[in-house]
């Protein structure tokens, strides 16, 4: 019989205010094995602790329940805490009082109730368990970062600075992301090119760090520390050692008509392309939607300009495995798609636009090399609406219910350089609120108020209404002198709310990482952990976890960066005990267990035993490789003779439990 | 083919042309248009209040007679339609209205929300179809450039009344090509004409009404329909010098159809 100690635990008012914990003690006081039962504010708190640990040593505990918060918050707290004072960490049962408790109900009298059903569960299960020891296994010291925006080439520059190797896997056929597209960067209007692209150049000359532009992550495999990750290298029917980016077959392609999603499809590129000059790698590829060799084997154009033999209409896609240590997610965002927004004109009218279209007529290397020109018929508009929240805090359905949160400093900017520039433009934005929380906003966006005459005006644009001879009727109301404005502009340019990339939802499943409902990812916890996924070994960069400007990108970045180096720096990894164990007495060797499980842990071996009657007899069993089961618990359900069991998750302890809540 | 059929109060008094060419053009589709015994007034706009159940309690009989009858409901009224469907869709979704309704009620079958209520465009679309109106077209409108003005109520809330697209809607540029019409579309056709706000505030509906008129003109319409009593009322009474006239739809079918007068 084991002696069991309780510990209910207030967590403030967020337990005690629901549940009468000094009621819950008392009720486990009672339980089998139970010779000490208490309550305590924090048990968390190092005085908490404290009362665990002298409780061991004064009453000689063998097990110890804890009736507190999720095991994912402070199972390990506790279980450091039993360990200290002298008893294994695996006699520690969480009984979660808090989330799937106080936290989802109301009367106190039912809370309490179901409060004191979970702390007997796990005081029945407690009675069970056994001590466990930890393994351990080897750490793989190289990084794998996905995505190579400014997030990821941030994460890989400091993981390849602290002397770890870094692969980055880009989609597109450069690095840099969307703040490549980015003219100037707010609050200070620095190029946003000149900060961006050294950072590329160094991720290119870095040794540690490996780029695979144009590729994509196939497939995951493995756990934390020993991730095994297949990579798919697109063809992008140019060999990339021998191109030597001179660019002289994307200006003789005779295809001339694809739209250049570089410049938002504002003018158009060539079949073969380098996205822009400061592309990294600086690779030519070729369009396959596009080119008439491959669609119709008739051309060959740019294979016979090209002087180093570079072109490879043969090339295929190629699989690429590589083993990591830790993954960084880094796939950023996109802004929404604006079709479901009829009211604002978006597909009815040219010169309605998005920030990010406004962003390239703004750019040097843009399609207007800088001038702000309409997109309908090339003339300098000289009344510009911009409205701010484009299916943002939008609860209508169409778009996000989120703040996308980089759109006012942006339209603040766009608002500012405008004036600056064209001194004779009017400019109005319209918003429902300016929020500007961040080191000197709240000053650069009073900037564009104050000295540069921006027409800022609270309220929503209601229509943007299309006329004959080209100009856009805007009415909209203006919330703080009950009025309604009707404007006669020129451009139009929304504030489309930011979503996740794509790829991300599919990147999530093959990572087992778990997201919201917006498909952003989840952070292990919202406030301690934030730049690690749940999933061990994966960790977040960039807005792939939340919308966030430059500044906050990096900051995220790069503290991803310290916790890839953190693990990465450990030879060995502490595994977790509780992984399945075959009794092979009762095996009958189906092969059920090996089929379901997900880790390949599993393989079979032909062994002699002894029967009954003295003869010896061979049959075939299965065994559990711990290094690589994960104690999912899948083999443990699909073996039809039970014999399989997950240590700490024993099919026995689980009945006790069950028989303790239905008792 | 026959539909339960709800006026409402405006199409016996103000807007007699858009019930009379409404039923004549049904007659002429096959389709009997069956008026509800003893409605009575929809309540206007009060029912859209949600704290509100007493002026729900009319629309509530309608639907109800109709459930009786086993009928679709037909209404033609943009006011009446929107107030149906809300008032519909209340008793189907909100728990706490439907009781009260039908507690005060006391049918003798309790009402939730069963009724299919369609507004006669909806009709036109889904029942007949544009492309049989074609068909049946004796004297088309070639060549005339109609705008068509949805108003306010007509369509939204979109998600209860799940008539069209809100903010861009096609239905009745469809009806005009079915009556062998150029459709003319220009952005204010969704736009508010003013609404009852003609009554305290003229300026304003004037002011409405005429960014609405302006723009169809821009666009190039000749002429305006409407399904909506008090659209073509402030289009017509609130604005000067626009020359652009505005119809019932009801009357240009009826016209189209060879049975008007």
């Amino acid at each position: 019989m084991q002696k069991i100690g309780v510990f209910v635990c207030h967590c403030g008012t967020n337990i005690a205010a629901t549940v009468d914990v000094k009621a819950v003690a008392e009720a486990l006081k009672g339980e089998p094995g139970v010779v000490f039962s208490t309550d305590y504010q924090y048990m968390c708190s190092e005085a908490g602790q404290n009362l665990i640990k002298n409780s061991i040593k004064e009453y000689g505990l063998t097990g110890v329940v804890v009736c507190s918060c999720s095991p994912r918050m402070h199972e390990q707290t506790f279980r450091k805490a039993a360990q200290s004072a002298g008893i294994n960490p695996y006699m520690v049962e969480i009984a979660n009082i808090r989330e799937q408790c106080s936290w989802i109900h109301k009367d106190i009298w039912s809370a309490t109730e179901k409060a004191i059903i979970l702390g007997k569960a796990a005081v029945a299960k407690v009675q069970l368990n056994a001590p466990l020891t930890a393994g351990e296994s080897p750490v793989v010291k190289r990084a794998l970062v996905i995505g190579g925006g400014i997030a990821g080439i941030q994460t890989a520059l400091d993981i390849a600075e602290a002397g770890f190797e870094v692969d980055i896997v880009e989609k597109q056929p450069t690095i840099g992301g969307k703040m490549t597209q980015i003219d100037k960067t707010f609050p200070t209007l620095d190029c946003a090119a000149c900060i961006l692209t050294p950072k590329m150049v160094d991720c290119a000359q870095n040794e540690k760090i490996k780029i695979y532009s144009y590729s994509e992550v196939a497939d995951v495999k493995g756990f934390v520390g020993n991730f095994t990750v297949k990579i798919k290298k697109k063809a992008r029917y140019v060999d990339e050692d021998k191109c030597t980016g001179c660019g002289i077959c994307t200006e003789k392609c005779p295809v001339k008509n694809v739209p250049n999603e570089f410049n938002m499809g504002m003018d158009n590129r060539r079949a073969i392309y380098i996205p822009f000059a400061q592309a990294v790698p600086k690779v030519a590829t070729i369009d396959a939607n596009y080119c008439n060799m491959l669609k119709n084997g008739k051309c060959g154009v740019c294979s016979k300009f090209c002087t180093v033999g570079a072109i490879d209409y043969k090339q295929q896609d190629t699989i690429v495995e590589e083993k990591y240590g830790a993954i960084v997610v880094a796939t950023g965002f996109n802004p929404i798609k604006l079709d479901d927004f009829d009211e604002f004109a978006y597909s009815q009218s040219k010169d309605v636009i998005t920030s990010l279209e406004f962003e390239r007529l703004t750019n040097a290397a843009g399609p207007t090399s800088g001038t702000l020109l309409r997109p309908s018929d090339g003339k300098h508009p000289h009344t510009i609406v911009f409205v701010q929240c484009v299916g943002s805090r939008d609860t209508s359905g169409c778009g996000k219910t989120y703040c996308s949160k980089i759109c006012c400093m942006y339209t603040a900017k766009h608002a500012m350089l405008t004036r600056e520039k064209y001194p004779d433009t009017d400019v109005y934005v319209f918003y429902i609120d300016v929020r500007t929380p961040g080191k000197n906003f709240d000053e650069f966006y009073r900037r564009a108020v104050e000295e540069y005459g921006v027409h800022y005006i609270k309220g929503m644009v209601g229509k943007v209404v299309p006329r004959s001879d080209g100009t856009l009727m805007v009415q909209a109301s203006d919330l703080l002198s009950n009025e309604q404005l009707h404007i006669n502009a020129d451009l139009v340019v929304l504030a489309a709310a930011i979503e996740p990339d794509k790829s991300a939802r599919s990147l999530a499943t093959m990572l087992t990482a778990s997201m919201d409902t917006n498909d952003f990812f989840t952070e292990a916890h919202p406030k301690l952990r934030p730049v690690e996924s749940p999933t061990a070994g994966i960790f977040l960069s960039g807005v792939c976890q939340g919308p966030k400007d430059i500044p906050e990108t990096v900051s995220q970045a790069s503290a991803a960066a310290a916790k890839v180096i953190g693990l990465l720096a450990k030879d060995k990894l502490t595994c977790n005990p509780c992984v399945a164990q075959a009794n092979e007495l009762m095996c009958n060797g189906c092969s059920s267990c090996e089929k379901v499980c997900p880790y390949g842990a599993i393989t079979y071996s032909d062994k002699e035993f002894r029967m009954p009657d003295r003869t010896t007899a061979i049959r075939r069993v299965a065994s559990v490789n711990e290094a690589v089961c994960q104690g999912c618990g899948a083999c443990t359900v699909a073996c039809p003779s039970g014999a399989m069991d997950l240590k700490g998750f024993s099919n026995s302890q689980i009945m006790a439990e069950v028989d303790a809540i239905c008792k | 083919m026959i539909l339960s059929y709800y006026p409402g109060c405006t199409l016996k008094t103000k807007a007699k042309d858009l019930d009379r060419y409404g039923r004549k053009s049904a007659e002429a589709l096959g389709i009997t248009l069956e008026e509800i015994p003893d409605w009575q007034c929809c309540g206007g706009v009060y029912p859209i209040a949600k704290d509100e159940i007493a002026t729900k309690l009319s629309s509530v009989r309608a639907l109800a007679a109709a459930k009786a009858a086993g009928q679709d409901l037909v209404t033609l009224c943009s006011a009446c339609h929107n107030v149906l469907k809300q008032v519909n869709n209340d008793m189907k979704t909100d728990e706490e209205i439907a009781g009260k309704a039908n507690r005060y009620l006391g049918l003798s079958e309790e009402y939730h929300g069963e009724t299919n209520v369609i507004h006669y465009l909806e009709m036109l679309r889904d029942k007949v179809g544009f492309d049989k109106i074609k068909e049946l077209v004796k004297n088309p409108f070639t060549g005339k450039k109609i705008g068509a003005y949805y108003g306010c109520l007509l369509l939204r809330p979109g998600k209860v009344l799940k008539m069209d697209n809100p903010e861009n809607p096609k239905i009745m540029e469809d009806f005009i090509r079915a009556i062998g019409g150029t459709p003319v579309i220009y952005p204010m056709r969704n736009e508010c004409c003013g609404g009852y706000v003609t009554l305290e505030d003229k300026a304003l509906a004037n002011k409405r009404s005429g960014k609405v008129l302006e723009n169809a003109k821009d666009m190039g319409a000749d002429m305006l329909i409407t399904a909506c009593p008090l659209c073509l009322y402030n289009l017509n009474k609130n604005t000067d010098g626009y020359d652009v006239p505005v119809y019932y739809f009801t009357e240009l079918l009826a016209e189209a159809l060879g049975v008007k007068d």
